[in-house]
């Protein structure tokens, strides 16, 4: 195999991954006769996406909206409460411990009591998308900070640096890497976070459209949806890791990482 | 004979009086360093030789200011030293250089942090940047910094960090084996980067070493350390002409020197 061959098959093996576990899910299919209710034929999936287009898409963008404004909050509070707790000591003990009993809190259970407070619509679906993706922006934000070597410190403080500028010039920069790491984990649990919200209760997005399928036993057009769901999924991890790369190619050493 | 050092020696720059320091307390408490009293002239060249482990770091934090000490006084200039001086400059054994920044600008960062260049940076970049490309060339690193310092080597990676060290122009320089992880051949041709630097610019230098030929050959006066907790043992003017080459490290008297320091310290191993 040429060098040339190599990097191509490295490039199409997701593709060849995936049509290949199409191909084993058809199969199946056709092979024990597998009622549509139950798991409809990835080509039958397909034909329903193609068919109803316009209204996936819609209920799409919807979701896509909601996620994306609570990804945003979840960076800017992520990001915000990750330099504190990284920076000092004393907001770190006093936080942490809550912050870990909060993530552990699983954000189902939240959604109901966002719906008695703030009804239905895409509000609950943000705030659970916000709540459940900022949780890695803060522990990774924190971690950048916290591992800044001593002897880097030292140059600083010799250098009369107060601790402002040893965060702006060091501390920032350093959890750059951390953060844009923790984008692309934090990106797709915002996902989470929406459709579980839309699912829950809720008369807009994705998880709406599927659940309304679900109840009139169109499995296709559920599948659909699913399907909708893990595209998203992976171009919104994509755009982030793009982003990382160009944000912090020194934290790669210049490589080109996948 | 002692050229290189002020003729009306005055006060010195930086005193030490009986100075110790402990980590910890309790149980735990363990003495680092004991009674260290020494002189440093303004514009002289010390090292500080030991075993591992006999605070000779723990020595140069105390001179910057980084630690306060457990007893007795530490001054720069006649007064006592109360938290980080101004106007120091750091290298250690890794180079701390910031992965994000190119030499460039890792070299200006000093400048972007010390007064008064802190509040004329903006404006004096032009001058600034053309200070960092004199300091490259002088350490032999001209046309380099545009590079970012993960695709230096380990050597150019050191030489970077000097200059970060100096670009501010300090008044004390604390090297804290600087060479030590470089190879041979890299860390003999850096002593003599280093010590041109030291005739041109004629800073007051603390380098600590374990590395006994390099402290004989950078510095004007040598401070060997005992075992922990750290008492200095013996203290050694070295009066061999500058500028020294690495044939004056093959002559007897460099050689006789090296091997005396070298007795002091395999007592401590005893």
């Amino acid at each position: 195999m040429t060098d040339r061959q190599r990097s191509l098959l490295l490039v199409a093996m997701p593709w060849l991954a995936m049509a290949g576990l199409l191909l084993l899910w058809e199969l199946a299919c056709i092979v024990f006769d597998v009622p549509e209710i139950l798991a409809p034929k990835p080509s039958r999936i397909f034909e329903v996406m193609v068919q109803r287009w316009d209204i996936l898409l819609k209920f799409c963008l919807e979701t896509l909206w909601t996620t994306a404004i609570g990804f945003v909050l979840a960076i800017g509070f992520g990001v915000l409460l990750g330099l504190a707790i990284g920076a000092s000591p004393f907001i770190y003990s006093g936080l942490y411990p809550l912050l870990i009993a909060f993530n552990a809190v699983p954000k189902v259970a939240i959604v109901p009591i966002l719906m008695i407070w703030l009804g239905v619509g895409a509000l609950p679906a943000i705030i659970t998308a916000f709540v459940i993706s900022f949780f890695p922006i803060v522990v990774n934000v924190a971690t950048g900070l916290a591992t800044i070597e001593p002897e880097m410190r030292d140059v600083m403080r010799s250098l009369g640096a107060s601790q402002w500028e040893i965060l702006t010039k060091v501390g920032v920069p350093r959890a750059m890497p951390y953060l844009f790491a923790s984008l692309k984990v934090a990106v797709t649990l915002a996902f989470i976070g929406s459709v579980i919200s839309e699912t829950v209760g809720g008369n807009r997005g994705i998880g709406f459209l599927m659940l309304s399928a679900g109840a009139r036993n169109d499995s296709a057009t559920t599948f659909a949806g699913l399907f909708a769901i893990a595209i998203m999924g992976i171009l919104m991890y994509a755009a982030c890791a793009l982003v990382e790369r160009r944000m912090t190619r020194w934290a790669f050493r210049g490589e080109i990482v996948g | 004979m002692t050229p290189f050092m002020p003729a009306s020696s005055d006060t010195p720059l930086v005193e030490l009086r009986k100075v110790s320091l402990a980590y910890g307390s309790g149980p735990a408490r363990m003495l680092a360093l004991e009674d260290a009293t020494l002189d440093i002239a303004k514009g002289e060249f010390i090292a500080v030789v030991g075993p591992s482990g006999c605070g000779k770091s723990t020595l140069m934090k105390l001179v910057t200011g980084l630690l306060p000490p457990s007893g007795g006084e530490v001054r720069v200039h006649g007064q006592p030293v109360k938290g980080p001086i101004r106007g120091v400059g750091m290298a250690f054994q890794a180079p701390t250089l910031m992965p994000w920044r190119t030499t460039r600008d890792n070299i200006l960062l000093p400048l972007e942090v010390v007064e008064p260049h802190k509040r004329r940076f903006r404006a004096n970049k032009a001058e600034y940047i053309e200070r960092v490309e004199k300091l490259l060339a002088s350490v032999g690193l001209g046309g380099f910094g545009d590079k970012f310092p993960w695709q230096l080597s380990g050597g150019m990676q050191q030489r970077s960090s000097l200059c970060r060290a100096l670009v501010h122009e300090p008044e004390i320089l604390m090297l804290d084996e600087p060479f030590g992880a470089l190879d041979a051949f890299t860390r003999e041709e850096l002593w003599s980067v280093m010590q041109a630097l030291w005739l041109e610019k004629r800073f007051t230098a603390v380098l600590v070493t374990h590395d006994l030929r390099e402290a004989v050959y950078l510095a004007d006066t040598v401070y060997v350390m005992s075992r922990r907790p750290g008492r200095i043992v013996k203290v050694s003017k070295i009066e061999l002409p500058r500028p020294r080459t690495l044939e004056t490290t093959f002559t007897a008297e460099f050689v006789d020197i090296v091997h005396d320091l070298r007795e002091r310290i395999h007592m401590e191993h005893a």
